[in-house]
């Protein structure tokens, strides 16, 4: 009996916590199937009068004032997965030697890495802008895609170093006995195990750059090559916004990094459970 | 060879009434000889070059002129240029660059214009220039966020790199101070003179538009900043009239009060909207002259005005709707949508909204109190940045933007009126009611600069001003925000 | 044997060598320009590299929005990351328990990580708006009323003596989901047998989560911190698209001010002085993580 009720109280407290994460999802959803005439900061919480995909559509396609958002869904997936693999297997690397081939002073040079994480990106847009420029590679997706991968590189080599942390040393010290090499043991050992590390670090980098705002708008000014963050900005009027367009737009560019952790949520906490980002 | 030339003249002359003419060599000539014929100067030639070339880029029955000094055989046809674009050419024009006498590249406009009117007016201007150069690829650099938040720190990075776009959108005023224009702009006064502008413009604009003693942007609009709106079926429901002084205006407020509606609605969420009312609240208190002073010096802000409009302020947050700070400009006129708001102090970028909202049926204007006959001006501009990619296009594009045609069909997208003076009456009408009145206001009013819009002072004091209004709703401290402003202002002229 | 020892070792050097050096130029440079420019008189467009001492940072200090923006920070800091913390843990507890639609929940919490800061801002700023008294209340006040919680609504983030704590909200409802992903991950890592030996002697499940388990979870709370801080520390978007400054700059915070400092003032030397404050403020909270981990790691 006690425990009847103790468990009733369990799910009742997590459904009281659940009630505080979707009550977003909820306003977000109506606001953005409400017409401009209806959407009003004091009716949020009415449903909309009747149910219209115009403003998904307004969001989608360029219409009279609109950027529109199709074409720069591409523009972005054309950024992110290259940006995301690359950083992945860099700080998959970068973990693996800092763990298992330290050199002297290996932990300072992981510690002066790490720190990159922390800079404010405002801060240092002026030197980057100038240094893609003498690069050749400002105003490119290619420009675009190799800063992402320097930022990320910190976070990715935090974690993979975390992970690796957790294979015993003494399978690797036995494989280097042996006579393997430094890619052998990665390729037979190292990375086959790597699966829930990669599922983390993928996860956090997708998310991460492709919700990137700030670095999108200062290296792409072209619209023609714009990740969709940046045009979603553009929804926005200078003077007044339509919610019901902007809101409809802030759903869909969220929608791939949703359906991510809807489906491979899982995978991220197996990665978690097998100790990446454990400390 | 005279019947020729006369005919050329002929031709000529009628050409300048559209943006150029063809003309069909019967004998050959070289560029140097039909531009002495048709402009009375040898000079030319590199103009007719370019416009030909242009030209034959969308149409090839035209000729490709590859030579500056070649000799064109007979029945090529060419395009004559208007003589003040072949002026205009010749003062932009870097000899050095060869390339620019082939026509055709880009132009990348940058601004902040990126929905609803502002887009189409955009889009409007986009399709006049067009239609005179479509050998040209226009990209839309639109970075989205109110008065440029965003995009000047993306513009910024671009012009201190030397990567600067080929135009983008300026305030009129000091604001152009925060682009070191001598370092990174191309003056324009030449083309001012060429094109006529400052002819066509009002010589308060045009005082408004230099800096040190030169002109670095291409106005496109005039917007209002101190435009007073009412609700028609409020105040006709209790007998109202727009009021025309500050003592009007409380007694209304007070009237409304008590009848429990909210006498003047703001919206502070952007931080800019109250000191927008401010600066109007100044010029009301103030003489334009004095007005002006305060942003040249000349009006200490120790002037009794600067603390009366301080005293004005805090009187009118008492009758204003409690969650302002929660609401942009925009979003606070939900109160006026309801009835439940009477009146709003915001330029006149709100009719826009209105008229979207499509309650523009109960939507009255007036001066701000106390600023009948003062018109606080903002304007939107385009510069030419000296490092730009293509010259010659950006110079297709402010002689666009300068045009009557530019300006006409771009504002009555936007919800502002034209800069020039020289709107006929026909033009006008086909202004909203709104934008009639505003220009005849504007022909007629004393025209004092915006601060918060970018006209009156260079942006680092714009920031400070905003700074310590925003502060002063907060601790209502006259004599401390007043010192404030004193001290901004030091540090702005004292530079 | 030791030629193919060293041949490796230099090969594993080589790896890491492109990432070091573009860290020092892209992160370490950078970080030398800030400094340098924060010295100088750069206040115009034009780059002006002028030394003029710390004239800057007088003047940054003198500036009112600066101490409130610092203030801010630290009170956000310290509301986000607590209560990110708690409420990770404490939901990671309850699912611990075997739930049978753990992994609905788990999405439940967890999705709000895979939203930008931008997004989050804007649908927060409609639900904490307050309403007023013409309007009536409106999101989650208005919800309150109805609840008969009514005495607990604010003006949330229209009130400039708590205006933060509207921005700490929606902070942490991002964020805790992933604090409890973590806490979850440690937890069922945490052999049940040691759980069950301090319950025969006698504790009871409060005494084992302080003294067993929590100890355990050390790391994981360490790892969070560093994290959860820097996402402090670097806190810009949600305030631009929730409240802005907000009334007294109640909301504003440091990357705002240096945003407008830099590129609408053109103050570059005064922005790149809050930018090394800030730098400053993530290597005070970087140090000790560092040296707590390599010395649990010596343990282990």
């Amino acid at each position: 009996m006690k425990t009847r009720l103790y468990r009733g109280l369990l799910y009742l407290t997590l459904a009281i916590f659940a009630v505080y994460y979707l009550l977003p999802i909820y306003v977000l959803v109506a606001t953005s199937l409400k017409s401009f005439e209806e959407v009003n900061v004091y009716k949020m919480w009415l449903p909309p009068k009747k149910l219209s995909f115009e403003t998904f559509k307004k969001a989608l396609f360029s219409e009279w004032g609109y950027q529109g958002l199709a074409n720069n869904f591409k523009n972005s997936i054309i950024m992110v997965i290259p940006a995301t693999v690359f950083s992945s297997f860099l700080g998959s690397i970068n973990g693996y030697v800092f763990t298992h081939w330290p050199f002297p002073r290996a932990n300072i040079v992981f510690i002066l890495i790490l720190f990159g994480m922390f800079i404010p990106y405002q801060s240092i847009l002026i030197p980057l802008v100038q240094i893609l420029r003498f690069l050749g590679l400002f105003g490119t997706i290619p420009g675009l895609i190799i800063t992402h991968i320097i930022y990320g590189i910190p976070i990715t080599t935090l974690i993979f170093r975390n992970y690796y942390s957790t294979i015993p040393k003494e399978l690797i010290e036995a494989a280097k006995i042996d006579g393997a090499s430094f890619v052998k043991i990665y390729r037979e050992i190292i990375l086959p195990l790597s699966l829930p590390g990669f599922a983390v670090v993928l996860i956090w980098q997708f998310t991460s750059i492709w919700n990137d705002f700030l670095f999108g708008v200062t290296i792409a000014l072209n619209p023609a090559i714009q990740p969709v963050t940046v045009a979603l900005n553009n929804l926005a009027g200078s003077y007044f916004v339509e919610w019901n367009v902007q809101i409809a737009g802030a759903l869909l560019v969220a929608m791939p990094t949703l359906v991510v952790y809807l489906i491979l949520g899982k995978y991220f906490m197996r990665g978690l459970l097998a100790g990446a980002l454990k400390g | 060879m005279r019947k020729v030339c006369w005919l050329l003249v002929v031709v000529g002359f009628l050409g300048w009434a559209q943006a150029g003419t063809p003309l069909v060599l019967d004998k050959p000539s070289s560029l140097a000889d039909i531009s002495l014929t048709v402009f009375g100067d040898p000079g030319y030639a590199p103009a007719i070059m370019r416009a030909t070339n242009s030209k034959a880029l969308v149409d090839h029955t035209f000729a490709r002129v590859t030579r500056l000094d070649e000799v064109l055989p007979a029945g090529a046809k060419l395009w004559i240029p208007e003589a003040s674009w072949a002026k205009a050419f010749l003062a932009v024009w870097d000899s050095a660059r060869v390339e620019d006498l082939f026509g055709g590249g880009k132009l990348v406009v940058g601004s902040w214009w990126t929905t609803g009117g502002e887009a189409e007016g955009l889009e409007a201007l986009f399709n006049t220039y067009r239609s005179r150069y479509p050998d040209v690829l226009i990209v839309n650099a639109t970075v989205a966020g109110g008065a440029g938040f965003v995009f000047k720190a993306v513009v910024k990075p671009r012009i201190i790199a030397g990567d600067p776009p080929d135009t983008f959108q300026l305030h009129a005023g000091l604001e152009v101070e925060g682009y070191s224009p001598e370092v990174y702009l191309r003056p324009l006064d030449d083309l001012y003179t060429i094109f006529g502008w400052d002819k066509v413009l009002p010589p308060d604009l045009l005082e408004l538009m230099r800096y040190k003693g030169h002109y670095w942007g291409v106005p496109v609009n005039i917007h209002r900043s101190n435009v007073l709106w009412y609700n028609k079926e409020i105040f006709a429901q209790y007998g109202l009239t727009p009021p025309t002084s500050w003592d009007e205006f409380f007694t209304i407020c007070e009237t409304l009060k008590n009848a429990g509606v909210i006498p003047i609605i703001i919206g502070n969420a952007g931080g800019w909207e109250v000191p927008h009312l401010f600066e109007d609240v100044l010029a009301s208190v103030l003489s334009p002259d004095e007005y002006r002073g305060l942003w040249t010096g000349e009006t200490p802000w120790t002037h009794p005005g600067v603390a009366r409009a301080l005293e004005i302020l805090k009187r009118i947050m008492d009758y204003t709707n409690v969650d302002y700070p929660a609401h942009t400009w925009d979003t606070a006129l939900d109160y006026f949508v309801a009835n439940k708001g009477a009146m709003h102090i915001m330029g006149d970028w709100a009719m826009g909204w209105f008229m979207a909202k499509q309650i523009d049926y109960k939507v009255g204007w007036a001066p701000v109190p106390g600023t009948k006959g003062v018109f606080v001006a903002l304007s939107d501009t385009f510069a030419f940045p000296k490092r730009a990619a293509n010259p010659i296009n950006v110079l297709g594009w402010l002689e666009v933007c300068g045009s009557k045609e530019g300006q006409i069909a771009f504002n009555m997208r936007k919800g502002s009126i034209p800069a020039r003076t020289d709107i006929t009456p026909e033009e006008k009408a086909q202004f909203n009611l709104y934008l009639q009145s505003c220009m005849e206001d504007w022909a007629r009013d004393t025209i004092v600069p915006s601060v918060m819009h970018g006209a009156a002072a260079p942006e680092s004091w714009v920031v400070d001003f905003k700074d310590a209004i925003n502060l002063f709703l907060v601790t209502k401290d006259v004599a401390g925000t007043q010192a404030a402003l004193v001290a901004a202002a030091k540090a702005a002229l004292g530079k | 044997m030791w030629f193919r020892k060293k041949h490796d070792q230099i090969l594993s050097i080589l790896l890491v060598l492109p990432s070091a050096l573009a860290i020092l130029v892209f992160v370490y440079g950078f970080i030398a320009l800030t400094t340098y420019v924060s010295f100088s008189n750069w206040n115009k467009l034009v780059p002006d590299y002028t030394f003029i001492g710390a004239t800057n940072y007088l003047r940054v200090f003198q500036n009112p929005r600066f101490l409130i923006t610092m203030r801010n920070l630290g009170v956000f800091t310290g509301l986000f990351v607590g209560g990110s913390l708690v409420l990770g843990f404490l939901l990671a507890v309850l699912l611990d328990r075997r739930i049978k639609v753990e992994g609905l929940f788990r999405t439940i919490y967890l999705y709000p990580l895979a939203l930008s800061f931008i997004v989050t801002g804007v649908v927060w700023r409609w639900l904490l708006n307050p309403g007023s008294p013409q309007m009536g209340s409106t999101g989650i006040n208005l919800l309150l009323e109805k609840m008969g919680l009514g005495f607990l609504k604010t003006g949330w983030y229209t009130d400039p003596r708590i205006g933060i704590i509207a921005v700490v909200i929606a902070a942490v409802w991002q964020m805790s989901g992933y604090v409890m992903a973590m806490y979850l991950a440690g937890l069922r890592g945490i052999p049940e047998e040691l759980r069950e030996a301090a319950r025969v002697d006698g504790a009871s499940e409060l005494q084992i989560y302080r003294f067993v388990v929590l100890p355990l979870l050390r790391p994981i709370t360490f790892g969070a911190l560093i994290v959860l801080g820097h996402i402090s520390l670097k806190i810009y978007d949600l305030v631009v698209a929730m409240t802005g400054p907000g009334p007294g700059y109640s909301c504003d915070v440091p990357a705002y001010f240096m945003w407008e400092l830099t590129f609408r003032a053109n103050r570059f030397g005064q922005g790149a002085v809050i930018a090394c404050i800030l730098l400053v403020g993530v290597s005070l909270l970087i140090l000790p993580y560092l040296r707590y981990s390599f010395r649990w790691e010596a343990k282990v």
